[in-house]
C-alpha cells in the first residue's frame, strides 16, 4: 500500500540556517511512526512541511498521494501544534464544537472528541482556567475531532501524568488500529518503545527509519536510547570519515 | 466561503466576547458615560437660532466614533492573539476559508458595534434629547457601516504588529489623523488645500458627513448614500488587503 506520507530530499531553511538538510522518509499508512530528537532538531519544522505550512527551500513533500499543503487535506489531515492553540476564553467544550463545525461535525463528535482526551468532567471550563496538561489535551481533542486520516501530533504528551500518558498511547493504537494514519513527535525516548515506526532524527538529519525491533536487532542493545545513542555515534563517525576522505 | 463555517466562526468569536462581560460591559457603558460629560460641557453654552445645539452636532458624530474606535482596538488585539498563540495558524490548516474567518470577524465586531451605537443613541435620543433631522435608524446604520471599516483595518492592522503594545500603537496611527480631519473641529472646506486632500482619502471623513446630512435632512440624500457607500466600499478594500496579509505557509 501507498504510504501516507512520503518525503524526498526535503530542504528547509530559516534566515539562510539549514533546519532540515535533504530528508527522505515515509510514514506508512494505519500505523503511529514517532518522530523523535532532541529539542531544536527539526522535528517540528518536519510535522509543519508535512501539514503544508511551512515554506520549503527544495524537495518535495507527498501527503494521501497530494502535495503537502493542497486544498482538500485540510479536511483529512489533522495537526496538533507544540504549544495549545486552543482559544483560552471560551470552554473546552466550545472549542472542540468550534473545530468540529469547520470539520462539518457536530455536537456529538465534539463531546465525545473531549471524553477521549479525559476532559469529560472539565469539559464546561474556560481552557484558561486549565493546568497546563488539560490544556493541551484541550488542543488534541480539537485536532482529532474531524476523524482526519492522517494525524500530525507535535509533542502531545508533554506535560501529561504517567497514567494519562499510557490512555492516550492506548487511543493512538486504537485509531491506528481503525485505520488512522499518525505521526507522533517526542524528545522522550521511552515514548519511542510505544510506536510502531520510528524515524529518528538529529540536527536536521535522519538517524534512523525502522521499527523498534530492527533498531534494538542493528545496534544489539535493548534500550532504545542506548540504541540511538550508539546510531549517533555512529553515523557521525560515518560523516566525519566520508568529510576526511574527501579532503585527501 | 462556506455559510456554515462562517456561521460557526461567527458565533465562536461572539462566544468569545460573551464569556468576557467586563469588555461587553465597558463598550455599552463607555459611551454613555462619554456623552454625558459632552451634555455636561455645552449644557450652558448658547445656542445660535437656526442652527443645531453644540451637543447635537458633537454627539450625533459621537455615535459615529464609538463603534469605530473601539472595534478597531477590539479586532486588532483579538487578531493578534489569534496570530501569536498559533489558533490562526491551526485554522488555516483547516477546511477554513481565509474570507470565513475575515467575514466571521466583520460580522460579529458589526453587531457588537451596532449594539454599542444602538445603545448610545438611545441615550442621547432619550436622555439628553437629541435632534436629528432625520431619521434615528440612519444613525445606526452609517454608524454600523462605521464598526465594520473599523473591523476591516483593525485586521489588516493586525499583521504589521508582533505584540499587543505594537497593536495598541496603530491606533493613534490609524484613528487619530480621521478623527482630527473628518471635519468636526475644523470644517473642511475651511481647511487648507492639502489637508482637505488628505481629509479626501480618509474613510471616516465621509462617515462624518453622512451622519451630518441625516442631522440636517429630513429624508435620507444622495450623498448620505454616496458617503455610506464609500466607506463601506473602503471597508471591503481593508477586508482584501487583510485576506492578503493571511499566508497558509510562512518560515
Amino acid at each position: 500500500m501507498e504510504d501516507a506520507v512520503s518525503v524526498r530530499d526535503l530542504v528547509v531553511e530559516r534566515g539562510g540556517r539549514p533546519v532540515l538538510r535533504s530528508i527522505s522518509c515515509a510514514v506508512p499508512r494505519g500505523a503511529v511512526t514517532g518522530l523523535l530528537g532532541p529539542s531544536g532538531s527539526g522535528k517540528t519544522t518536519l510535522m509543519r512541511a508535512i501539514v503544508g505550512v511551512q515554506t520549503i527551500t527544495s524537495g518535495t513533500v507527498t501527503v494521501l498521494g497530494r502535495p503537502a499543503g493542497a486544498p482538500e487535506l485540510r479536511r483529512r489531515v489533522g495537526y496538533l501544534t507544540q504549544a495549545p492553540s486552543v482559544y483560552a476564553d471560551l470552554t473546552v467544550r466550545e472549542n472542540a464544537r468550534y473545530f468540529a463545525a469547520l470539520h462539518g461535525r457536530g455536537h456529538v463528535e465534539a463531546d465525545r472528541a473531549v471524553t477521549d482526551v479525559g476532559l469529560g468532567a472539565a469539559a464546561g471550563h474556560l481552557v484558561g482556567t486549565l493546568s497546563g496538561g488539560q490544556r493541551s489535551r484541550a488542543s488534541l481533542a480539537c485536532a482529532l475531532v474531524g476523524d482526519p486520516e492522517l494525524v500530525i501530533l507535535d509533542e502531545p504528551t508533554v506535560g501529561q501524568d504517567p497514567v494519562l500518558r499510557a490512555d492516550l498511547w492506548a487511543q493512538f493504537h486504537a485509531m491506528a488500529a481503525a485505520g488512522t494514519t499518525l505521526l507522533v513527535s517526542s524528545h522522550v525516548m521511552d515514548e519511542a518503545a510505544r510506536c510502531d515506526r520510528l524515524l529518528l532524527i538529529r540536527e536536521g538529519r535522519l538517524v534512523a527509519d525502522d521499527t523498534p525491533d530492527a533498531v534494538r536487532a542493528a545496534t544489539g542493545v535493548e534500550d532504545l536510547e542506548t540504541a540511538f545513542l550508539r546510531l549517533i555515534r555512529a553515523n557521525e563517525a560515518g560523516r566525519d570519515g566520508a568529510a576526511g576522505a574527501e579532503k585527501s | 466561503m462556506n455559510p456554515r463555517i462562517l456561521a460557526a466562526t461567527t458565533g465562536r468569536i461572539l462566544r468569545q466576547l460573551r464569556h468576557d462581560k467586563r469588555t461587553v460591559a465597558l463598550l455599552v457603558v463607555v459611551p454613555t458615560v462619554l456623552l454625558t460629560l459632552v451634555y455636561y460641557m455645552y449644557a450652558d453654552q448658547p445656542v445660535r437660532p437656526g442652527q443645531p445645539s453644540t451637543f447635537d452636532r458633537i454627539a450625533l458624530i459621537m455615535l459615529g466614533f464609538f463603534p469605530f474606535i473601539i472595534m478597531f482596538l477590539v479586532t486588532s488585539i483579538a487578531m493578534l492573539r489569534e496570530r501569536t498563540t498559533g489558533t490562526l495558524e491551526r485554522l488555516l490548516t483547516t477546511p477554513l476559508a481565509k474570507l470565513d474567518l475575515l467575514f466571521g470577524y466583520g460580522i460579529a465586531f458589526g453587531l457588537a458595534g451596532v449594539v454599542q451605537a444602538t445603545v448610545a443613541a438611545a441615550v442621547a435620543y432619550w436622555l439628553f434629547g437629541l435632534e436629528t433631522a432625520g431619521a434615528s435608524g440612519l444613525v445606526i446604520l452609517i454608524a454600523a457601516v462605521n464598526a465594520v471599516l473599523a473591523v476591516a483595518l483593525g485586521l489588516f492592522c493586525s499583521a504589521f504588529a508582533r505584540t499587543e503594545f505594537q497593536a495598541v500603537q496603530f491606533m493613534p496611527v490609524v484613528v487619530a489623523p480621521q478623527l482630527l480631519l473628518c471635519g468636526l473641529f475644523v470644517p473642511r472646506g475651511e481647511m487648507a488645500g492639502w489637508l482637505q486632500a488628505v481629509s479626501d482619502v480618509l474613510p471616516l471623513s465621509y462617515a462624518v458627513e453622512a451622519l451630518q446630512e441625516v442631522g440636517a435632512h429630513a429624508d435620507p440624500t444622495g450623498t448620505m448614500w454616496r458617503d455610506t457607500a464609500i466607506v463601506a466600499g473602503a471597508a471591503v478594500l481593508a477586508l482584501v488587503l487583510a485576506a492578503a496579509t493571511l499566508r497558509r505557509r510562512s518560515g
